[in-house]
C-alpha cells in the first residue's frame, strides 16, 4: 500500500469526527463540509512531506477550522460593511483556544449528531441514505447517483433539497441528555442498517455499483460501536451485518442469479466475519437486554453455525422469531418465522401461520413466494402455481423474478410430463 | 533471542480499507512472513479482531467492561513472535513489515518466557 493510499484511508476514517466537530463549531453544514475539504487538500500536501500526524482527525479539525475562519475573514473584508465587524470578532474568539482538548465525549456526540441529522423523519428513507453517504461517508454525488441508478444532476438536486430540509429543521447543538442520546442512537442504527440493506439486497446488474454500500455500513457500524462500546443493540446490529455479509460471496451464481441459503457453498462464507459476529453476540448476551438487532443476529448466527443446511437448529430459530414477533410485531416478521416453522413443524403449520397475513401482504413479493413454496411442499400444485404467478407479478428485481420463474417452469414441465405418461 | 513484535495501528483507518486493500497489505506482509519462516525465525503470528470485539476484566472488583483495556490512538491489532539475534535485527524486520503495512508503530519487546502450549491449527477465525 502506498503512503497516498494510507492517507486516503486516514482521511476517510477521520471524516465523521472531523466534519462532526466542524459542524459543532460553525453550526452550518456547508461551511463544515467546505472546511473539511480545505483541510483535506492541505493534508494531501503536508502529510506526504512531514509524515501523517499522530491524530489525523484532530489535525483536520484544526486546519479546517482555521481555513474556514480565514475564508470568512477574507469575504468580510471584500464586503466591508460595518455590521460585519461583530461577526469578525466572534470568529476571532472562536479561534483563540486552538489547542483544544479533543474530548472523547465531545467526539461521540459530534459523530452521533452528524449521523443523526441525516435521519430527519420527514426525509424519505432513500434520501436519508443518500445524505448519509454524502455527508458522513464522503462519497461523491456521482458515486451515490450510480448506486441509486439515477443521473448525477438528479442526485445533486435530491441531496441539496434534503440538506435544505435539515438546515431548516434546526439541529440541537447542546450536549444531548441520556434519553435524547438513546433516541438518536436508535435512529442512527436504523439508518446504518438501511445503508447496509441498500448494498446487501442489490442483485443482478445493480450489484457492482451498490454492494460496496454494505461494506460502508459495516464501517459506520464499527465506528458507532467504538463510540458506544457497551450498547448491546449496537453489538447486535454489527453482528447482524457481519453475519449476513459473510455469505455475500456465496449468494449469487455466475450470472448474478440468487442462490438460496440451502444451496450456497458454505465453504465460501467468510470465516473472519462470522467469527467477529459470533464474538459480538457473545458479548451482547452478557447484558441480558434483548433487542430486535440482537435477536436477528442470533438467528443469523444459527445459520452460520450450521455446517450443512440439515444441521440448522430450526426449532431454536423458530423460538427466536417468536421473540422478535413480540419485540417488533409485523406481518413480515411472522412471514419469516413461517419459513422456520415449516422446517421445524412442517408446511401445514406454516401455511396456517401466514394465512391471516394475506390481506396485509397482498402487495408483497415474498409473501406469495413463501406461500407458493409451502403449497409446493404439500403437493398442492394448482394453488402453488397461482401463488407463484402473483409473486412474479410483484418481483422487485429480475433476479427475484428469475427465481420464481424456475418454480413455474418446473411445475409446467411436471404437468406436461404427467400429461404424456 | 525471542522477541514479540507488537503491531499498533489506527484501527479506524485499517477498518476503512477495502477488502482489496486489506488483501494487498496481507499479501505484501506474506512475502516477509514467508522469508522469516524459511529462515526459521518466525514463531506464532496473530491478527486480532477489532477492539470492538474485546472485553476487559478488571481484576480488583471483578468488573467486566466492553472494549479494550486501554483507549489509545493506535490499537494493538496483532503480534509476531520472532527468534532473532537481537534488537538490530528486530528493527530491520519491523522496518520491512512497515513498508508493507504503513501507519502506526511496531513495539519490540523481548520475551521473558515462551511456552508454546498445545499445537493449534492455523485458522482465519476461531
Amino acid at each position: 500500500m502506498t503512503d497516498l493510499a494510507w492517507i486516503d484511508g486516514a482521511i476517510t476514517a477521520a471524516r465523521p469526527q472531523a466534519v462532526g466537530a466542524l459542524l459543532r463549531y460553525f453550526r452550518d453544514l456547508d461551511i463544515a463540509e467546505e472546511a473539511f475539504q480545505d483541510a483535506c487538500l492541505r493534508a494531501l500536501k503536508a502529510w506526504p512531506k512531514n509524515g501523517p500526524p499522530r491524530d489525523p482527525a484532530a489535525w483536520l479539525i484544526m486546519v479546517g477550522r482555521n481555513a474556514a475562519i480565514d475564508g470568512v475573514r477574507k469575504r468580510s473584508r471584500q464586503t466591508a460593511l460595518p455590521h460585519d465587524e461583530a461577526a469578525l470578532s466572534d470568529l476571532e474568539d472562536a479561534e483563540a483556544p486552538l489547542v483544544e482538548r479533543l474530548d472523547g465525549a465531545d467526539y461521540r456526540d459530534d459523530v452521533l449528531r452528524l449521523m443523526f441529522i441525516c435521519c430527519h423523519p420527514e426525509l424519505p428513507q432513500t434520501q436519508q441514505v443518500a445524505l448519509a453517504l454524502r455527508i458522513v461517508s464522503g462519497l461523491s454525488v456521482r458515486q451515490i447517483a450510480r448506486a441509486f441508478l439515477v443521473g448525477e444532476s438528479a442526485m445533486e438536486q435530491r441531496i441539496t433539497r434534503a440538506k435544505a430540509k435539515i438546515a431548516g429543521a434546526g439541529v440541537a447543538f447542546e450536549t444531548p441528555g441520556p434519553a435524547e442520546r438513546a433516541e438518536r442512537l436508535a435512529a442512527v442504527a436504523a439508518m446504518v442498517y438501511l445503508i447496509f440493506n441498500e448494498g446487501y439486497s442489490a442483485s443482478g446488474s445493480e450489484r457492482a455499483e451498490r454492494s460496496p454500500l454494505a461494506a460502508e455500513a459495516i464501517r459506520l457500524g464499527r465506528l458507532l460501536l467504538r463510540l458506544y462500546q457497551t450498547e448491546p443493540e449496537i453489538m447486535g446490529l454489527m453482528a447482524l451485518m457481519l453475519l449476513q455479509q459473510s455469505r455475500s460471496a456465496a449468494r449469487f451464481d455466475a450470472d448474478g442469479g440468487i442462490i438460496l441459503m440451502d444451496d450456497q457453498d458454505r465453504g465460501r462464507w467468510n470465516g473472519a466475519m462470522i467469527g467477529e459476529g459470533l464474538a459480538l453476540i457473545d458479548k451482547a448476551l452478557r447484558h441480558r437486554r434483548t433487542g430486535p438487532y440482537l435477536v436477528q443476529a442470533a438467528i443469523a448466527a444459527l445459520h452460520a453455525r450450521a455446517a450443512t443446511p440439515a444441521d440448522t437448529d430450526w426449532a431454536q430459530i423458530d423460538a427466536l422469531y417468536a421473540t422478535l414477533e413480540q419485540l417488533q410485531p409485523s406481518p413480515v416478521v411472522t412471514l419469516n418465522r413461517a419459513v422456520a416453522t415449516s422446517k421445524a413443524l412442517g408446511p401445514e403449520a406454516a401455511l396456517a401461520m401466514i394465512a391471516p397475513l394475506e390481506a396485509r401482504l397482498s402487495g408483497y413479493f415474498n409473501y406469495f413466494g413463501v406461500k407458493g413454496a409451502l403449497l409446493l411442499q404439500l403437493d398442492r400444485r394448482a394453488e402453488a402455481r397461482e401463488a407463484f404467478d402473483r409473486a412474479i407479478g410483484l418481483a422487485n428485481s429480475t433476479a427475484e423474478a428469475a427465481h420464481i420463474r424456475q418454480h413455474l417452469d418446473r411445475l409446467a414441465a411436471d404437468a406436461k410430463a404427467a400429461g404424456i405418461s | 533471542m525471542l522477541y514479540a513484535i507488537l503491531c499498533y495501528n489506527a484501527e479506524d483507518v485499517v477498518m476503512s480499507w477495502s477488502q482489496a486493500q486489506d488483501d494487498a497489505v496481507m499479501d505484501q506482509l506474506g512475502v516477509v512472513h514467508q522469508r522469516l519462516e524459511r529462515e526459521g525465525k518466525l514463531g506464532p503470528s496473530l491478527r486480532l479482531m477489532p477492539t470492538t470485539a474485546a472485553t476487559t476484566l478488571h481484576k480488583q472488583k471483578d468488573l467486566v467492561i466492553d472494549g479494550p483495556y486501554a483507549e489509545t490512538k493506535e490499537q494493538l491489532l496483532g503480534l509476531y513472535i520472532v527468534d532473532i539475534a537481537g534488537l538490530d535485527e528486530g528493527l530491520a524486520i519491523a522496518r520491512e513489515l512497515g513498508k508493507a503495512n504503513p501507519g502506526g508503530a511496531y513495539e519490540l519487546r523481548p520475551l521473558r518466557l515462551y511456552l508454546p502450549g498445545v499445537d493449534m491449527p492455523a485458522t482465519e477465525s476461531a
